[in-house]
């Protein structure tokens, strides 16, 4: 087996013992560490391969490759919490290392089989869970096979408690850490049956609350995201984009610009225009220099995003079907027997993704265009290689990609144009190049959640069940929009979703939950408002609709009782519910608002969410997860707003595109997790979709009036008001 | 181009740079102490916080120029000697990060309360802290670990 390197990293022995130990050196640490007796000099240590995602080092350290990218999510620390229970390791000896990019070896099986190492829909738990199971039972079966050959035992007789193998027989134990020399690979390695894994009530790690192995760097500054990268020779490299999407730039002032002092090189892009300076300072003070024509005949020109609403409230109305997504029953035939129809509409301004880290990356092109090394934040680290190889003429595995820390993902990250950005700069002028984006290139050319309308339809029967309910939604992006839009959970037997589609040529992308957010806000509003008409209660209604569902339904009671939905809230106060389903997850969610008339400025006070998301492997973070869920999710409802008029982006930083600050976060986040053996569900963008809806349901309850265009800004709401 | 003379978490760093240059560019790319974080360029986010003379700064705004040679500047990577301020220990507790990019401004916006007002209260805190985002919406749990923070000054 392959020895490597004794690199003994303090950070990551600090990082391990979750910061208990800040004050001991490395050195003093190794006894304690070790799990043997005898205290091991850094000269002898050894360590070994036990399998593609684990080391184990002879002082007991196990290292456990993180196949992920880390963008706050926190799955870091729960993948390897995965594999470690099965390996029934000693969680204070895991030090955690990112995986190689290595997609056959390091992937996990998503859209249709195939293996993928990229990190969105909150898939990572989920769909490494039985794999890294399955990688950390094999693992200790390594372990437990070396010692059953040194001791010349049946392996059946031996045992594992933590980090140790033992032998009840002969009252023998053997640390982990001391198997590193008598290691045996066995010639072949089962696949561990599923009846020989732990069962959930033999879980030391899984579901028990761990600190995350990435915080103590994240509170000293030591955190290394791309943008803290720094290679020697490394240029700065920006570029100037068009305030339309795809306008095409003619550059009217390059020699004025190439004589500045520091400027390496000029680089066309077919949308920009890109600078390469010595330094940071100087190509910035270039760019604000670039006299540019812009052609702008695209498809963007002429879109304005307020006015094109009408449009699309046109379109909807339209009678002939779009794109039929989603279809469960006779909606036509359904609607036709209807008693009484129901009939809303619904709007969501473009939004943004605002992840606080500007995109950035850094590309160093061999000086023979025949390789290069990359280092950026990305959620799709398998697919970097290929796309700068295609990008150069040469093959994938003349490309390194070393994956940093991602300050936010959100969905941004997914896409690759800003690593494409930096290789162009680097092969244009062969140095190192770090390409960084201003907030202003991040806003403006970003990838937003679609400007998008839906129209939601309804029949009741005589019994005032709901029989029907056709969804349909207007807006760029076929996917995009129409994620969130089925109804799986409330009994509805005649259920269609129907696109519209157009095209404004604005550049669009999934933001966290992707079409949820718009969905579940109509859907759950149009529930409330069917409710009213009936003269139902919110969560009644709700009920009825789940008795087929019912973990779904055990959402709903929880967050009820979390909220004493039964008990009137403080006079001037109102509460709201709505549920919603996203990646597996079960969640509803309650909140408690009043509002400031004169200024019209909703406050939202508590939110109480109940989720089912499968066996919970990092209960902590799966708080953390919901919490900043919420408070994204409240920031899209009351701040987010991206404008355009003639096709240009209206916009450009936080003073014109604000997003939620701390004054106006809920005093309390209660989050309850429902117990479940279930396999792990995606919890990431759980909690974000609920929070229009039930914002806009304790709005109504609270002044009889419904708020049906996000954002809800005080201007907004107060022309509710007054209307 | 100029040259200056910078009291950086203790230590004398000469730089050579435009006068307009923003102290967070000297700071990140100049001398490579990278904890402090670019967000936005126009002191709209507190990504950027450090402290001049013990007074929570935005460093995107502030030009190399503007500095005095004498005033001290602190940076997350000076906050403690050991990274075991209370706040970063609080943080820890609290488990506050998620992506992590704004935290060092917090904690930084965070410090300059606790040395001014060891107990703060709630509104305290709140109002002293809504100048720095954070995307993540950690915003319950920084509450929480600023008041473990100052119950730990006690």
């Amino acid at each position: 087996m392959e020895k490597s390197s004794n690199n003994i990293s303090r950070r990551n022995f600090i990082a391990a013992a979750g910061g208990v130990t800040l004050a001991i050196t490395a050195y003093a640490l190794y006894p304690t560490l070790s799990g043997s007796k005898k205290e091991i000099d850094p000269s002898d240590l050894a360590e070994e391969k036990v399998n593609a995602w684990v080391h184990l080092r002879n002082d007991g350290q196990i290292t456990i490759y993180n196949p992920a990218a880390e963008m706050g999510q926190g799955s870091m620390t729960a993948l390897p919490v995965i594999l470690a229970e099965e390996l029934d390791a000693d969680w204070d000896k895991v030090k955690i290392e990112t995986a190689p990019i290595n997609v056959e070896t390091y992937g996990f099986k998503a859209f249709g089989n195939r293996k993928v190492m990229i990190n969105v829909g909150s898939r990572t738990v989920m769909g490494y869970y039985d794999a890294l199971r399955q990688a950390g039972a094999q693992a200790r079966y390594i372990l437990l096979h070396s010692v059953a050959q040194h001791w010349s035992v049946p392996i059946q007789e031996l045992n594992t408690a933590p980090s140790l193998v033992q032998h009840e027989a002969s009252g023998r134990e053997i640390s982990y850490g001391e198997i590193v020399d008598i290691l045996q690979e066995p010639e072949n390695i089962p696949e561990i049956p599923s009846s020989d894994l732990k069962s959930p009530d033999e879980f030391r790690l899984i579901g028990k609350v761990l600190p995350r192995y990435d915080v103590p760097a994240k509170v000293d500054g030591s955190a290394q995201f791309a943008i803290d990268i720094q290679v020697p020779d490394m240029h700065y490299g920006v570029l100037e984009r068009g305030k339309v999407h795809g306008a095409k730039p003619s550059l009217t002032n390059a020699a004025e610009i190439q004589s500045l002092e520091g400027i390496i090189a000029i680089v066309p892009f077919s949308y920009g225009v890109g600078v390469v300076a010595t330094t940071l300072e100087k190509a910035l003070a270039a760019k604000a220099k670039l006299a540019i024509d812009w052609d702008r005949n695209v498809t963007a020109q002429g879109h304005d995003s307020q006015s094109d609403l009408e449009g699309y409230q046109q379109l909807a109305d339209a009678s002939s079907d779009g794109k039929v997504m989603h279809k469960v029953g006779d909606v036509k035939a359904a609607m036709r027997k209807g008693i009484k129809k129901y009939t809303a509409t619904y709007k969501n301004d473009y939004i943004y993704h605002a992840q606080m880290e500007p995109l950035n990356a850094i590309a160093s092109v061999a000086a023979d265009g025949q390789s290069a090394e990359i280092w950026a934040g990305t959620q799709n680290p398998g697919s970097i290689a290929p796309t700068v190889a295609k990008e150069l003429g040469i093959e994938a595995d003349q490309v390194k990609l070393n994956l940093c820390y991602l300050g936010g993902g959100l969905g941004r990250r997914s896409t690759s144009d800003y690593i494409v950005e930096s290789v162009k700069l680097s092969q244009a002028t062969g140095k190192p190049v770090k390409l960084m984006w201003t907030r202003e290139d991040d806003l403006q050319y970003g990838m937003y959640r679609p400007l998008s309308l839906q129209k939601l339809e309804a029949a009741t029967d005589a019994n005032g069940q709901i029989i029907a309910l056709n969804h349909c939604i207007v807006g760029d992006g076929s996917n995009l929009l129409a994620s969130g839009a089925k109804n799986a959970f409330y009994n509805i037997p005649n259920q269609a979703v129907d696109l519209r589609l157009t095209q404004k040529g604005i550049r669009i992308k999934h933001w966290r939950a992707v079409g949820h957010g718009p969905n579940k806000f109509a859907i759950e509003s149009f529930i409330d408002e069917i409710a009213a008409d009936q003269g139902k209660d919110p969560l009644d209604i709700r009920r009825a609709l789940m008795k087929d569902s019912p973990k779904a339904l055990a959402t709903l009671e929880k967050a009820a009782e979390m909220a004493n939905w039964n008990t009137p809230p403080a006079p001037g106060r109102a509460r709201g519910i709505a549920f919603g389903e996203r990646s597996g997850a079960l969640c509803t969610g309650i909140c408690e608002i009043s509002v400031e008339e004169d200024s019209g400025k909703i406050r939202v006070h508590h939110f109480w969410s109940a989720v089912d998301a499968g066996t919970i492997v990092q209960p902590d973070n799966v708080v953390a997860q919901m919490e900043g869920g919420i408070i994204m999710g409240m920031s899209s409802v009351f701040c987010e707003q991206l404008t355009i008029k003639n096709g240009e982006i209206q916009q450009s930083n936080f003073h014109d595109y604000p997003i939620l600050r701390i004054e106006d976060a809920p005093e309390s986040i209660e989050i309850a997790m429902m117990p479940s053996t279930d396999s792990p569900k995606g919890i990431g963008e759980a909690s974000t979709p609920i929070v229009a809806g039930a914002i806009a349901n304790a709005f109504a309850t609270l002044t009889g009036k419904r708020l049906r265009h996000l954002p809800f800004s005080p201007s907004r709401v107060k022309r509710v008001l007054e209307a | 181009m100029p040259a200056y003379s910078l009291q950086i978490n203790g230590k004398t760093h000469k730089v050579n740079t435009e006068a307009s240059t923003p102290l967070l560019w000297v700071l990140r790319e100049h001398l490579a102490l990278s904890g402090t974080k670019f967000g936005c360029g126009l002191g709209q986010c507190g990504a950027c916080t450090v402290h001049l003379d013990g007074s929570p700064m935005r460093s995107c705004t502030l030009p190399i120029s503007s500095l005095q040679e004498n005033q001290e500047i602190t940076t997350i990577e000076g906050l403690s000697p050991n990274g075991k301020h209370p706040l970063q220990e609080a943080w820890i507790e609290e488990q506050v990060p998620q992506c992590g990019y704004c935290q060092s401004g917090q904690i930084m916006q965070a410090a300059a309360l606790l040395d001014q007002n060891s107990q703060p209260t709630r509104e305290e805190i709140i109002s002293h802290m809504n100048g720095n985002l954070c995307r993540c919406g950690t915003y319950t749990r920084i509450v929480k670990a600023i008041q473990r923070a100052a119950d730990a000054n006690t």
